[in-house]
């Protein structure tokens, strides 16, 4: 199939940007979003032009490296999925797409469609774990018995990759999705009972630092969210601030 | 001449790992604050020896080539992670694990390693529960396990169908807390282009910045490699894009022997390659071999019906089908290990009973396991067990709970729903067992550089059993390597801190901006891409899943022929100061060219049949792999200027604690 291609260009940081526009015309449904980035790329590269940077790496939809919004919706059309596992079956010929990077204060953009997502990482270094220490002497793995219930919950929150369309889908650039997703994960485990107010205060201020918008309940997170993050997990945070900051 | 001294500890193989605990030198916490040490790599080997080596006290810088330590691609594995807990009561043990490890592997690794392995397995998940890895439970609340191919327990922990997410998330949280207590400095976006060898000692690296292209220069005491392995040098495999060798290759160039090249793990269950514009092949867990069942026609018209589209699998009657696995393996059956099931479909496909229109695919079906389960509940239910259709939703409910993630990432790929008709699958490499040689300590013959987790070559031997990687890459980082690295750095104490405006660092920043600027200003007339992809094709054709002696001499013609095209003809666009993927490609594509030439020299010298090595000359009439007794050694290649000169030198493998025998599956 053929396609139109506009595709957001900004040569680093401090550049300003602009939508550029490509022409692909041998396309194969069975490409996936990203192959056919390939085939661009290896086009420009032939008429030695610089290619489009983009992220990506497992290219099987789990490290959350992909990372584009696609007609106006991130990781595209089609539901729980990234970038990397859409394929060009969902298009058709001739039609138009408009490929850009995340948008948001705290995702400032490193190259075209590369944007900086280290802010997630420090929100995780605030609090994002438990304080053991390996030392092969914790106790028995089975010592303490931990309801499947809780256990898959737990599991269902620990899924997020780390990709941030919930941050990109917002219209606040919120991160409430992501940090309430992992304050949850240890919240509904025994293990992660001993620091949970201090975790869940100091993610929380450290997401409010680096300048992510606030909650205002529209859901669009969890309908863009690749791995199903459900809402819950914001209601759950909120909870767990409140017990920890009221006493 | 370098030699091998592996510094195996003496004694009973039960008390070599403890006794040498109790005997090593020890750093006393105010001088493990003088320390640095530099790893390279943050998968589950790098992360976790990163995170314990901080607690311990130790400085360390940790280097990734993603943009978050959290995506290297341990995060991909699917499966499980293996452990001799016991907790099913079903015979496992440390002595079972081993001796599974060590047969599963072909008699090719190290006993004494093999065994230390097992003996940390079980603190490997009393660690991970407690950091908080939301690994599967019963509904006692007890943690739940599966069977994998190759061995007679479950034991394997899991996490749906991301245990290695979990695990690796769990280690990256471990790293977190220490990087923000400051006692890890991480560098994310930043490639090892160089190792630097002060008198002798690893004491530094090069690395470049991919953002600013700025090259730096990093010093410590010592220095960790957990920088996965060399697969990606097949251009299709199931490695992540950015997965590359380099980082083991410049350590080898630097007097890193390195081990077994030839040892690659070619995964019976991936999904088919649709066309040209492929990038990366997809793994389907081997945890779906516990429920499907392998075939092809048993007729070559049906065949050639299916693939013009004529007739359809499921309409195929059972007389007709070839469960080849079933038939040829009835004790281990469709859960074989996956050199054995590869191997199989590769010999069915040869002999013309591929399904797909190339040629290469093969049927993973599970029509049978969803009558079964559906007739189970239909009678715990007490509903009609002769009812078709209930049976038939009861039982894909099942398969949906146990595998649901994994049958909706086939039918995204394929466009095909695999609860109506069967998969469709072929091998394709996804892991290497070869790798930079370790002694016993984990160190590399380079004095202070250590390899961890898929990047060294010890454990796996010939093949590697499924939920063994992840089992590895955390005995490692988290319980072997945080012992053995203290006691060389006790003899660090009093060295300060090293300087990085010495020579040795001038000499290695200057090679590695000769390179980069070659490669930038080389204005040849192909990309990167043309010469990995021509390099894929000799290595899967010539190294793939059968080697012989005439394929395997002209792959190392053609390589080098193809590196001598690459650096004369390779088009990097853009500058070497600035944001530029195109020039990291070629710079690993440039390594993979020199270590795929090294792979093939490797397959040639071992003239037997070996788990993932298997040479057309050497097989026994029944079609299995011959080893050879004169051959049970490990094969440690030492550099000598180009891949043809490399110097081969050979660890004897001994085995006391388990009888060498054939390795049967019937």
């Amino acid at each position: 199939m053929k396609l139109t291609l506009k595709i957001w260009r900004q040569k680093s940081a401090n550049d300003k940007g602009k939508i550029v526009d490509y022409k692909l015309d041998d396309v194969s449904p069975d490409m996936s979003f990203l192959e056919m980035l390939d085939v661009l790329n290896q086009e420009l590269i032939d008429k030695d032009e610089e290619p489009i940077a983009f992220d990506h790496d497992c290219r099987e939809g789990i490290c959350g490296m992909c990372s584009m919004y696609i007609n106006g919706r991130a990781h595209g059309p089609d539901r729980s999925i990234t970038v990397c596992q859409l394929h060009m079956r969902s298009f058709s010929d001739g039609d138009t797409i408009y490929i850009e990077p995340w948008r948001a204060s705290a995702f400032p953009v490193i190259k075209d469609l590369i944007v900086d997502r280290t802010a997630f990482d420090r929100i995780q270094q605030a609090g994002g774990f438990i304080s053991v220490n390996t030392s092969g002497n914790t106790q028995d793995a089975n010592s303490i018995p931990i309801s499947k219930y809780a256990a898959d919950d737990a599991m269902d929150a620990a899924t997020c990759i780390g990709c941030g369309a919930c941050v990109a889908t917002c219209k606040n650039s919120s991160a409430m999705l992501f940090v309430g997703a992992k304050v949850s994960q240890y919240a509904l485990l025994p293990q992660g009972q001993i620091e949970a107010a201090e975790r869940v205060q100091n993610m929380v201020s450290q997401m409010d630092l680096e300048g992510f918008g606030n909650c205002t309940n529209t859901g669009a997170c969890e309908v863009e969210c690749p791995k199903g993050i459900s809402l819950d997990n914001i209601a759950r945070m909120n909870r767990e601030l409140m017990k920890a900051t009221v006493k | 001449m370098a030699t091998l001294d592996s510094k195996v500890p003496k004694g009973p193989i039960k008390d070599k790992w403890t006794d040498y605990k109790d005997q090593i030198n020890l750093v006393n916490p105010a001088n493990k604050r003088n320390i640095d040490i530099i790893i390279v790599g943050t998968g589950l080997a790098g992360g976790s020896a990163a995170a314990t080596l901080a607690e311990l006290g130790y400085n360390v810088k940790a280097f990734c080539f993603q943009d978050s330590p959290r995506r290297a691609h341990s995060i991909a594995a699917q499966g499980g992670i293996n452990a001799a807990k016991n907790y099913q009561g079903d015979g496992d043990s440390t002595y079972r694990l081993f001796y599974d490890t060590v047969k599963g592997g072909d008699y090719r690794s190290r006993e004494s390693n093999v065994h230390r392995l097992a003996e940390v397995s079980t603190n490997i998940i009393d660690q991970c529960v407690a950091q908080g890895v939301p690994f599967a439970r019963d509904y006692g609340g007890l943690l739940d396990n599966r069977s994998f191919g190759g061995v007679l327990v479950s034991r394997t922990f899991y996490a749906k169908g991301q245990t290695g997410q979990q695990l690796l998330l769990g280690a990256y949280s471990a790293m977190n807390r220490q990087i923000g207590r400051g006692k890890i400095k991480m560098y994310s976006r930043h490639e090892m282009l160089d190792v630097v060898i002060v008198d002798g000692k690893a004491r530094g690296i090069i690395a470049r910045n991919l953002v600013t292209g700025e090259i730096e220069r990093h010093s410590a005491h010592a220095v960790v490699l957990g920088t996965g392995g060399y697969g990606n040098a097949f251009y299709l495999s199931t490695y992540a894009m950015g997965s590359n060798a380099t980082a083991a290759w410049k350590a080898h160039k630097r007097g890193a022997f390195f081990a077994n090249p030839c040892y690659t793990q070619i995964h019976p269950t991936c999904i088919p390659v649709s066309g040209d514009h492929q990038s990366k092949l997809t793994l389907m867990s081997e945890s779906l071999r516990n429920d499907g069942r392998i075939w092809v026609p048993k007729n070559m018209d049906d065949v050639l019906a299916i693939r013009e589209g004529k007739l359809k699998p499921t309409d195929l009657s059972e007389e007709n089908r070839d469960y080849y696995l079933e038939r040829r393996y009835p004790a281990f059956g469709n859960l074989v290990p996956r050199d054995v099931a590869s191997r199989a479909a590769k010999e069915r496909c040869d002999a013309g009973y591929g399904v797909n229109k190339t040629g290469e695919a093969v049927y993973l079906d599970f029509a049978a396991a969803i009558e079964r389960y559906g007739k189970e509940q239909a009678h715990v239910k007490g509903l009609d067990e002769d009812d078709k259709a209930v049976i038939d939703k009861l039982g894909k409910d099942i398969i949906k709970a146990k595998y649901g993630n994994l049958f909706q990432m086939y039918e995204k790929i394929v466009d095909q729903n695999p609860y109506e008709t069967p998969m469709m699958i072929f091998p394709a490499v996804h892991y290497t067992m070869g790798g930079i040689w370790v002694d016993y300590n984990l160190m590399t013959t380079v004095p202070g550089l250590y390899a961890i987790g898929e990047a060294n070559f010890s454990d796996h031997g010939a093949n590697r059993l499924g939920a063994s990687a992840l089992m590895q890459g955390l005995a490692d980082g988290y319980f072997v390597l945080p012992y053995t690295i203290g006691d060389y750095l006790a003899d660090d104490i009093r060295t300060g801190p090293i300087p990085t405006d010495i020579k040795e660092f001038d000499t290695a920043e200057k090679n590695v901006t000769e390179v980069i600027d070659k490669l930038v200003n080389n204005n040849g007339t192909h990309s990167v891409d043309y010469f990995h992809k021509k390099l894929g094709k000799i290595m899967w054709n010539k190294c793939g899943m059968a080697r012989n002696e005439k394929d395997l001499e002209s792959a190392i013609t053609e390589i080098s022929e193809l590196r001598e095209e690459f650096w004369n003809d390779v088009k990097v666009p853009g500058n070497a100061d600035e944001y530029n993927e195109e020039l990291a490609k070629a710079g690993r594509v440039a390594d993979f060219l020199e270590l795929g030439e090294l792979f093939a020299k490797d397959a040639l010298q071992r003239e037997e049949s070996a788990g993932g090595h298997f040479r057309d000359e050497y097989q026994t009439p029944e079609g299995e792999a011959m080893r050879r007794k004169e051959f049970q050694y490990v094969s440690a290649w030492e550099y000598k200027g180009a891949p043809k000169d490399a110097v081969l030198h050979k660890e004897e493998l001994v085995y006391e604690n388990i009888e060498v025998k054939e390795r049967s599956y019937k």
